[in-house]
């Protein structure tokens, strides 16, 4: 799968790592690709009833006929990637200097079913904002990890790798990389994980920027989750619209949206099919919300949204798949005790970008309380769950404006 | 097929599994690409690597793959087409004159493999240490979707419908008198049924509580129901039910769901095991230390699973719960008409949870009969056939002619 540099560099090493995917694990997913055995189709012309056919038949011609699977190597070869292990296991990252002074360094966390793939179309802005009609004095220095049991990172052996251990790894991350003054941003589990680094605030971190912020009040976060088993407590009252509406989108997910993560945080293990089929991979991994499967089916109709186009989303899901990281990847529900949603105490500087097909989007108020201090508010226009990964010139702009005033 | 003319006719049915389809089935098992073991000694992750494992090997090296044919073309099956739909039913008519209909309906993640082993002490109870007095005529249906029935292509087939469509085939067989017989999904079917109350049908029995969700939550929720220990202890494992992932999963996206089930036999196999802990502890032993539970051996887990994946029914089996979530919302808003029938109730000490009596009594005011079999669990009839069938007998005594209740 990859080989390490300096063999005899001790394991807390940062130690330079090189990509190669070994073409007889291609020839065995194309294999297995060409010999899918299909459900029939569903009994509703809509995607209430999960994944449609269609959608799962053009993603499998395109994956078998169609796509280059050299992309993923030829991809991540364009970056510099280390490993270095940090409390017993192995975390592998993409590190990229800016040439430019004075940067800031940043740390990007992706989510499920995300990886390290969301974050490659914005590594270039960030680093190197000349080249990409930006300003040299908004530069980053970039570190995007994979999270544990994701991509290249090693997959845990024991139970304890929770958002909360990710949130300590990253901080010693970055101050092995001997950066003293830093700041984090995440969407997903990475908005959770930069959350509550933002909560442990080692004086290091200036701020934290989120695309999923946790900002729904206790009393709310209550009502909803006495949703998740019927009809549950009374809707809130006295709401604003912006609240109302969050309210409205996030009930939504909590009565008819959470299948996928109350399965992979009860019993991941049983998920066999994502380890030995790739169309159910593709499937569960399709499956996460209802309007950013909206978009990729969108995608495999011809007409992407933003760059969430069938060749990215494969090489998401191609990663995944040779990784063998399909239900390692889903171990962190189970390890999770946090609120998807909650606040989580941040109480360094926060910056929040609101996409508006995000599942839920965060009000100016909700954001205020979660965030006391709340250095930067803004909506976007574009943009679904996957902020970095379709709207990577949105998100850039995003993270120079939140980030200005730390500099 | 047959033609439009004939299709509502009852058409005698043989199985066939294709030699290529098991050689298929046979080349994905050897094949498997397993994830890595889970991170816990116990089942609390899923289905165990270990145990998942031994299935495979067992699966495609010492199972015989002739079983499945052998064992349901040992029986009568038929076909009827009802409702637009194929169904698949056995059927065996007892020797005895005075005989009493009844039909039993399976669940998920069963089928009429479940129901085999009844078969023969139900028609034939002098054959079984029974009395002549106790026999049945038995009809076993696939639920649409499941088995060799066909599968629906358009939303609705609820549990009622599906009641419907059972109501219709007794007819269609001549039964003018008959019971109704049902466990998981199978009691949802047999509660519509019982709510229905279709000419002919005198009474249900069932090893599960699968009432309207109104009632049921009522019964279960209601602080003047769940007063004891022993209430709260059966109101926590009744929550605990409603949580499983695999229900959420399925409630809400049976096709995404479906396409591991399609494509991979152990992503099948895993998934139909996840069924609930006390089911799959028997298994894991039936697997691992060649101890099954009664009838929960290898080869009947085995029986059920290949037929599954023959079938390739994994999406249409799971939609069943989208379409139970439909249709409980909707009877949680409207509530059906309380059943009138008489119902008989058998409460397996390893079920889900052990509905007390009067929770059953609440959600069936009718209720004729209430026992505690001394073991089995979930599959009562599959893992306990004799205790099973000595229920069903218990049961509907009352309701035989010439029998005042």
């Amino acid at each position: 799968m990859s080989t390490t540099g300096g063999a005899t560099a001790s394991a807390t090493e940062v130690r330079p790592f090189q990509i190669e995917v070994p073409e007889e694990e291609l020839v065995d997913l194309r294999r297995r690709i060409q010999a899918t055995r299909w459900p029939e189709k569903e009994t509703v012309n809509d995607a209430t009833q999960g994944v449609q056919l269609a959608t799962m038949q053009e993603l499998v011609r395109y994956w078998g006929a169609d796509y280059d699977f050299g992309r993923l190597e030829t991809r991540l070869g364009e970056f510099s990637h280390f490993v270095t292990e940090i409390d017993g296991l192995d975390i592998h990252f993409i590190h990229v200097r800016s040439p430019h002074e004075n940067a800031l360094p940043l740390i990007i966390t992706h989510g499920w079913p995300g990886s390290i793939i969301e974050m490659l179309n914005v590594i270039g802005p960030l680093s190197d904002p000349p080249a990409h009609g930006g300003e040299a004095a908004d530069a980053f220095d970039v570190v995007v990890p994979s999270m544990p049991g994701y991509g290249f990172s090693a997959k845990p052996t024991g139970t304890g790798w929770d958002p909360v251990h990710i949130a300590e790894a990253w901080i010693t991350l970055m101050k092995r990389l001997g950066y003293t003054r830093f700041v984090a941003q995440g969407g997903d589990w990475g908005a959770q994980i930069t959350d509550v680094m933002g909560a442990k605030a080692p004086p290091e971190l200036l701020g934290i920027h989120s695309n999923m912020p946790g900002t729904v009040p206790p009393e709310i976060s209550k009502v909803l989750a006495s949703h998740v088993l019927g009809d549950g407590d009374p809707p809130p009252s006295g709401l604003s619209p912006d609240e109302q509406r969050a309210y409205d989108r996030l009930n939504f997910l909590f009565t008819k949206g959470l299948g996928y993560s109350q399965e992979m945080g009860l019993r991941p293990q049983t998920l066999y099919g994502l380890a030995d089929s790739p169309v159910a991979l593709a499937a569960w991994m399709l499956d996460h919300d209802a309007l950013s499967l909206e978009d990729i089916a969108a995608a495999f109709d011809g007409q992407p949204v933003g760059n969430l186009t069938r060749d990215e989303v494969l090489d998401n899901i191609t990663f995944t798949w040779v990784t063998n990281t399909g239900i390692s990847s889903g171990r962190l529900y189970w390890e999770n005790t946090l609120g998807f949603f909650d606040v989580k105490g941040t109480t360094v500087p926060a910056a929040v970008s609101v996409f508006p097909r995000e599942l839920y989007q965060a009000p100016r108020s909700w954001s205020e309380q979660a965030y006391p201090n709340l250095i930067y508010f803004n909506e976007v226009d574009e943009g679904n769950h996957f902020a970095a990964w379709q709207e990577p010139e949105i998100f850039t702009n995003e993270l120079r404006a939140a980030f200005k005033s730390l500099r | 097929m047959s033609t439009v003319a004939t299709a509502t006719d009852i058409r005698p049915f043989q199985i066939e599994v294709d030699e290529e389809q098991i050689d298929d089935l046979r080349r994905r098992i050897a094949t498997t690409r397993w994830p890595a073991n889970e991170l816990v000694e116990d089942a609390s992750q899923g289905v165990q690597l270990a145990l998942l494992q031994e299935l495979a090997r067992y699966w495609a090296e010492d199972y015989d793959f002739g079983r499945l044919e052998a064992r349901l073309n040992a029986v009568p099956q038929f076909m009827t087409e009802i409702d637009g739909l194929d169904i698949h039913f056995i059927h065996v008519r007892s020797e005895q004159a005075n005989a009493l209909p009844v039909i039993i309906t399976h669940g998920w993640p069963g089928s009429v493999i479940e129901m085999l082993d009844v078969i023969e002490p139900l028609t034939d109870p002098t054959a079984y240490g029974g009395d002549s007095t106790d026999a049945f005529d038995v009809v076993i249906p696939s639920i649409p979707g499941y088995g060799f029935s066909s599968e629906p292509t358009e939303v609705g087939w609820d549990n009622g419908r599906v009641g419907q469509a059972w109501a219709e085939l007794m007819r269609r067989l001549g039964y003018t008198r008959y019971v109704a017989q049902g466990g998981d999904q199978g009691a949802g079917v047999t509660d519509g049924m019982g709510r229905q109350a279709p000419d002919g049908l005198i009474g249900v029995h069932f090893n599960f509580l699968g009432a309207a969700p109104r009632e049921l939550l009522m019964a279960a929720l209601n602080i003047r129901l769940a007063w004891s220990s022993d209430d709260r202890e059966q109101l926590s494992k009744f929550i605990g039910v409603a949580k499983r992932g695999y229900i959420a999963e399925m409630g809400e996206h049976p096709q995404t769901i479906g396409y591991p089930l399609l494509d991979s036999p152990i992503g099948l196999a895993a998934w139909m095991l996840d069924h609930d802990a006390d089911s799959y502890e028997k298994i894991s032993r039936a697997f691992l230390e060649g101890q099954p539970s009664g009838g929960l051996t290898r080869d009947n887990i085995l029986d059920n699973i290949t037929l599954y994946w023959v079938t390739g029914t994994g999406a249409s089996t799971s939609r069943l719960y989208w379409e139970y979530g439909r249709s409980a919302t909707a009877a949680f808003k409207n509530p059906p008409p309380h059943v009138s029938l008489p119902v008989a109730y058998t409460v397996f000490p390893n079920e889900l949870f052990q509905a007390p009596r009067h929770w059953v009594k609440h959600a069936y005011h009718n209720l004729i009969y209430y026992n505690e079999a001394e073991k089995g669990g979930h599959f009562a009839a599959w893992e306990e056939p004799e205790i099973f069938t000595k229920e069903l007998r218990a049961a509907f005594r009352p309701l035989r002619e010439g029998r005042t209740s």
